[in-house]
């Protein structure tokens, strides 16, 4: 039971060689560029997902932020299309796995750090002290945000790969508690199978909303140091 | 039988099966060769079944169930032995 239930989890192997890079790449093959001003129908309906998209995320931010909206939609429509390839059966999912996330929370909340405090160092300084505190409490609070600050990465990366992998584990485990209930007692296989299908839709939810999370995190980092 | 077209340009699917190695040899695997393979095999999925006027659903499925039965291959030693079966 142990070692079954974080197979799904293991890098992909093909006759020993991991390729784990061809599958990340997998995604760029369902977004072709639209090259005409009027496209086939996949592309329109990504053309019209990707503006919606882009408008809700990108209409809050100064020019200065909305540079970064490239950065952006591209890291939506990453996570977006990795999550949801994770949800056919026997794939494997690339944003589980916590260097990858780490690998992208990183350097984005680092690029919006340093951007924030090369321009504007005063203003990016006084973010470390909310206002109004009592003058005593200072020093403490000064340390405190400042941790809280250099949690932010983390806390990005370890929210995406924990409900990527927790959801697929849950799906795992009432899947196969299900099947084993077929034997023992119907009724209780059909509840246990009504839950697995309320539990998949909300799994397709969830790939969604953690790909918007994690893309509207940054965009308010940025916000901050625009 | 010789084919009509050059042997370099003949799609693989239209390659007789004794015509194979011939065929093989002719093509290059330079990584340039192996990348423009890839773009034309690409391309040619594309614009028959998705960059149509009235495409449907089935173009992007195909490709989705093509890769679910890639990856059921490349895990296929992990699951063998849960198979419902009275002796493993």
């Amino acid at each position: 039971m142990n070692e079954n239930l974080f197979t799904p989890f293991t890098i992909p192997m093909m006759l020993g060689i991991p390729i784990t890079t061809l599958i990340i790449m997998f995604p760029t093959m369902l977004f072709p560029t639209p090259n005409q001003l009027i496209n086939n129908r996949m592309i329109t309906i990504q053309q019209w997902l990707t503006k919606l998209t882009s408008k809700q995320l990108m209409n809050t931010h100064n020019p200065k932020g909305q540079t970064w909206s490239l950065m952006f939609i591209s890291l939506f429509l990453f996570i977006t299309s990795t999550n949801l390839l994770g949800m056919l059966p026997h794939s494997f999912t690339p944003t589980a796995q916590l260097s990858m996330n780490l690998g992208m929370a990183i350097p984005l909340w680092a690029g919006t750090v340093v951007m924030g405090f090369r321009n504007k160092t005063k203003i990016s300084l006084a973010h470390l002290l909310p206002l109004g505190t009592p003058t005593f409490l200072i020093p403490m609070l000064v340390m405190i945000e400042t941790i809280s600050l250099f949690i932010q990465p983390l806390a990005l990366a370890v929210r995406l790969t924990a409900n990527i992998t927790a959801g697929h584990l849950l799906l795992h485990l009432i899947g196969s508690a299900t099947l084993a209930l077929v034997n023992i007692s119907l009724f209780t296989a059909l509840i246990t199978f009504t839950i697995l299908t309320l539990l998949t839709i909300l799994e397709f939810a969830v790939t969604l909303i953690q790909a918007y999370v994690f893309t509207l995190l940054v965009s308010l980092y940025l916000q901050d140091n625009t | 039988m010789a084919s009509v077209i050059p042997r370099k340009e003949e799609k693989l699917l239209d390659v007789k099966i004794g015509e194979l190695p011939s065929w093989i040899l002719t093509q290059d695997f330079t990584p340039n060769g192996i990348a423009g393979a890839f773009q034309r095999g690409y391309y040619q999925y594309y614009n028959k079944y998705v960059s149509v006027k009235k495409g449907s659903f089935t173009g992007l499925s195909t490709v989705l169930a093509a890769y679910m039965l890639f990856n059921y291959c490349c895990s296929y030693k992990e699951f063998e032995h849960e198979w419902p079966r009275k002796y493993h």
